[in-house]
């Protein structure tokens, strides 16, 4: 896209090219920041929205009804109104620059991630051959956002939720890495695209469905995200019964709002990944789009069109990875501190690792995933034996696909 | 922030860890209105917690000094507000004791059907807010859902929701109306199927189990010492029920039922309902054993429910006439307990031969309850106190009175 | 319920102690001097027969008329009374003890009648005794937190006295 411009710029404005590259570049940036901002912002809305819904549901209740028509779309946006006309308040006894840099470094943490995640082929912020390993760095700076909010607070409450995220989410990185890895390793590459690029095909191309053991590392994978994104049961930090709200209890309004749109774009990223890494990303159970050929080869329209379905698609099944985290929430009690760390500890780590080294034995004797070893006839014929170097080769190596 | 306290527990660790003094309440999500705890904490740890009370203080006992016992009936109702009918009856038989009043076989029967429906909308709510107090939400929402029920058949009862002043020494206020026992059956008979359901959320749910096993174990010995009654004295395995060992001007009404004490004898409850089972690691007289037993007396409850309908529809005479406004009382003095939702609640009544009492004194089950708090919260984990205290079941309009 | 011979029993061990006796009241309580109250009590938690390991309630009954019209007709002497009520759980039967007081300790006029307690028998004792104490105005001797309980700690007065006048003022908030 930067290079669309700067053409457009020598051509039409006539601008010298060291002066028209730069401003390709920054309007490029533009364009993408606003539309991540947006992807980011009314994903919240939209899932604070079916978070209500669906936790109404459960508990025998309606949920919205009123604001924005009968199902209440627009609840949320009134909610966000309310909160932008609340006074700012800060205690008196806090630190004002780290009270209020808190929420944007937890916001700007989990809008950072949204850079290097794909949507469709090449529909990418930027993109990155390291992409998993820049996501999982940047989602850990949220982090920060959290300490800094509980110490900077002077209330006691903020500090004990600030340090029990700070154990919390230290103790499921690890974890957490380790499932990361086993689709990675399969499919030799860090890049996103080329992992979800590789799973096209029939559903049982999909790496959840590559062996026994990346089946189960997806669940250690939903634990560990669900714990590191702050939700119940894992939602100690902010622990309603016994913190007051943890470490946002001294926060109102616009600030409180901004830790919230963290949580929920960190909610919806890590359900992206887990859709892309285990869940063939933005292709269907049926490779339909590919059947009536809606790819590049057929023209660029086709080619936008089918990404367009292929965002869908992965869209759809990150909202359910959400639906579920919701689902989740509304149904357990909270686990203590000592039980979350021994989860964490005692049980994912070393699932994850036995996971790690089993997959990493199956990729050496089985290569291909188990449906190919089973000898399962793929439609297409597509196959994974092709080399991973191959597979990173055919893409562009800067993402300037767009 | 910190403090520097001499404390030989704590300079076990060659780093000396600061220790923190924190606030929980009046104003906490689980504190269940207005109690405060001060906690010393090392870190997670607690290791000292203070109970400080008295916030909810309306003086109760003070008022009921210049009023006659039916204008205190109102004043009992706000005392534990989530039994209203429980608070109505103990101060009732208590000046029927001291008026040496025979009721008629009918009010009997009635206020056992009010008292146990009573016992139930008290423990869903009891329910729901340890629900809650576990970080758990939806529970809460089906107890109240139940709630509600209970409510609709109190308002088409008495016209209140929740400060009823319904049963009042000599009777009740009024009869049941008409097609009430129908209305009240069909409730019954859906209740066993949420209750299945709670067991399924909390009961046996696997992290519940684990958020409440071992935690807060109350021996006997001690429930005793402390004057622990009601849920939280037979949670920890002794076999004390007013309803059957009480005073005979209150078992007198449970005449003829036949109900079993909610208690734990050799590892077993008394079952005639598939309940589920106690979990193998959990301890007589922790958390867990606590919410059971107040489960099990919601079936206990709306089989004695089923028994007084039945009677009720068959008694004979009336449903009792309240005493006069301004009844002159005889001189003396009368003690009597009653076996709430949430323990033993007493009223004590001296009388100086006029029509209003000379001395009135409320002895409170939440208030003994409560006091165990400082011995059951001593080295548990900060998230413990809210499950310790939740399971207590306290009401802070009981305590303060 | 205390029969006459309790009664009697107690007198026998404890003699002096035991003061006095109402057996025909509805419920039958008997009196115990302040001297007495701690061995008396540990004997009826402690004696195998008794067993009132259950201390339901201690109350303060404060027996004052300030009307003088009034006080003429009052059938009580003036005193004040620290009441227990106690159960046992095993004989499951009731008992009331009382403690006789006067309203001040050698009449003087702000010095608070005293009692031991009995907190180290019964931890039930513990917040009750504090709550006769806060609103009653008892001392109890060797109580292991003598605080106000219901009342802020820096209050005046005690609320249930039949003499006590509510302060017109508290920290800025007017009280009458």
């Amino acid at each position: 896209m930067a290079e669309f411009f700067t053409t457009n710029l020598i051509e039409y404005v006539s601008l010298s090219e060291a002066w028209a590259t730069p401003l390709g570049y920054i309007l490029a940036a533009m364009i993408h920041i606003a539309l991540l901002l947006n992807v980011v912002a009314v994903g919240a809305l939209g899932f604070i929205w079916l978070e209500r819904k669906v936790a109404g549901r459960i508990q025998d209740r309606l949920g919205p009804t009123r604001v924005g028509g009968r199902f209440g779309w627009l609840q949320t946006l009134a909610d966000g109104l309310k909160l932008i006309t609340k006074e700012d308040l800060m205690p008196a006894a806090a630190d004002p620059f780290l009270f209020r840099v808190a929420p944007y470094v937890a916001f700007c943490a989990s809008f950072a991630a949204y850079l290097a995640l794909p949507f469709a082929t090449g529909w990418v912020g930027q993109h990155l051959n390291v992409a998993v390993f820049f996501i999982l760095a940047v989602l850990g700076i949220e982090v920060f956002g959290v300490i800094l909010a509980g110490y900077g607070s002077a209330s006691k409450w903020s500090l004990f939720g600030a340090m029990r995220e700070a154990a919390q989410v230290v103790s499921y990185e690890v974890p957490l890495g380790l499932c990361v890895i086993v689709p990675v390793m399969i499919a030799g590459t860090m890049d996103l695209i080329a992992i979800g690029d590789m799973q096209a095909g029939m559903v049982w191309n999909w790496f959840i469905f590559h062996d026994p053991f990346t089946f189960i590392t997806f669940w250690v994978f939903f634990t560990c995200a669900t714990a590191s994104v702050n939700r119940a049961p894992f939602d100690l930090a902010e622990a309603e019964s016994e913190l007051v709200a943890g470490f946002h209890t001294e926060y109102s309004g616009l600030r409180w709002s901004f830790f919230f749109m963290a949580e929920y774009g960190s909610m919806f990223l890590v359900s992206v990944l887990a859709a892309i890494l285990f869940f063939g990303g933005w292709n269907g159970p049926i490779p339909i789009t590919e059947i009536i050929g809606l790819n590049e080869t057929n023209g660029a329209l086709a080619g936008y069109v089918g990404n367009l379905l292929g965002m869908t698609n992965l869209i759809i099944k990150a909202s359910l990875g959400v639906t579920v985290m919701i689902w989740v929430r509304w149904s357990f009690p909270r686990l203590r501190i000592d039980q979350v760390i021994t989860t964490c500890l005692k049980y994912c780590t070393p699932i994850a690792a036995m996971m790690f080294l089993g997959a990493a034995l199956w990729i050496l004797y089985l290569p291909g995933g188990l449906w190919a070893t089973l000898r399962l006839s793929d439609p297409l014929g597509h196959t994974r034996e092709a080399a991973p170097d191959q597979q990173a080769a055919a893409m562009p190596a800067d993402g300037e696909r767009e | 922030m910190s403090t520097d306290v001499d404390d030989p527990r704590i300079v076990e660790f060659d780093v000396r860890t600061d220790e923190m003094l924190v606030n929980m309440g009046p104003q906490h999500p689980s504190t269940h209105g207005v109690l405060r705890l001060v906690l010393r904490t090392d870190g997670e740890i607690v290791s000292e917690v203070t109970p400080h009370i008295g916030y909810l203080h309306r003086c109760a006992e003070k008022i009921g000094e210049n009023l006659t016992p039916r204008q205190w009936i109102p004043y009992t109702d706000r005392m534990d507000y989530l039994a209203g009918m429980n608070m109505n009856l103990g101060w009732s038989l208590t000046v029927e004791k001291l008026l040496n009043y025979e009721l008629p076989e009918k009010a009997r029967h009635l206020r056992v059907i009010i008292a146990e429906l009573n016992r139930i909308a008290s423990h869903f709510v009891g329910m729901g807010a340890y629900g809650l107090d576990l970080g758990t939400f939806s529970p809460f929402l089906y107890a109240f859902r139940e709630r509600e029920k209970i409510l609709d058949l109190f308002e088409d009862a008495c016209g209140a929701r929740l400060t009823y002043s319904y049963i009042t020494p000599g009777g009740a206020t009024d009869d049941l109306p008409a097609g009430w026992l129908k209305k009240c059956e069909t409730f019954l008979d859906q209740l066993l199927a949420v209750i299945d359901e709670c067991h399924t959320l909390l009961t046996t749910n696997e992290i519940f189990i684990r958020r409440t096993v071992n935690v807060g174990v109350l021996s006997p010995e001690m429930a005793i010492n402390y004057g622990c009654t009601g849920p939280v004295l037979r949670g920890s395995g002794v076999d004390h029920d007013l309803r059957r060992d009480g005073e005979e001007r209150y078992t007198e009404m449970y005449d003829g039922y036949a109900f079993e004490v909610i208690c734990e004898t050799d590892g077993h409850y008394p079952s005639d309902h598939d309940y589920p089972p106690v979990p193998e690691s959990a301890v007589l007289g922790d958390c867990w054993h606590r919410f059971y037993v107040r489960m099990l007396e919601v079936i206990q409850a709306m089989d004695l429910i089923r028994q007084a309908m039945d009677r009720y529809s068959t008694a004979e005479g009336d449903y009792g006439v309240p005493i006069k406004l301004f009844e002159k009382l005889p001189k003396g003095e009368v003690y009597l307990e009653t076996e709430c939702p949430r323990g033993q609640m007493g009223f004590y009544l001296v009388s100086d031969g006029t029509s209003i009492p000379w001395r009135t004194r409320a002895r409170s089950s939440c208030f003994s309850n409560l006091s165990v708090t400082e011995e059951l919260c001593r080295g548990v984990l900060l998230a413990d106190v809210p499950a310790v205290v939740g399971s207590l079941d306290i009401v802070m309009g009981e305590i303060d009175r | 319920m205390s029969g006459p011979n309790l009664v009697d029993q107690l007198k026998q061990r404890f003699g002096e102690a035991i003061t006095g006796a109402n057996l025909e009241a509805i419920d039958p309580w008997i009196e115990v001097s302040p001297q007495g109250l701690v061995e008396v009590c540990r004997h009826l938690h402690d004696e195998p027969g008794l067993e009132f390991n259950l201390l339901n309630c201690i109350s303060g009954v404060d027996y004052f008329q300030p009307d003088e019209k009034k006080a003429k007709k009052f059938p009580w002497d003036v005193h004040l009374e620290v009441v227990y009520h106690m159960w046992s759980l095993p004989h499951k039967r009731s008992l009331v003890l009382k403690v006789m007081l006067p309203r001040w300790k050698d009449d003087k006029e702000g010095e608070l009648p005293e009692v031991p307690t009995v907190s180290g028998i019964w931890r039930t004792a513990d917040w009750h005794e504090r709550e006769v104490y806060d609103l009653m105005g008892v001392r109890f001797i060797g109580h292991p937190d003598p605080r106000r309980i219901l009342c802020p700690e820096d209050w005046v007065g005690h609320p249930l006295r039949r003499d006590y006048e509510m302060p017109l003022e508290y920290h800025g908030i007017r009280g009458r």
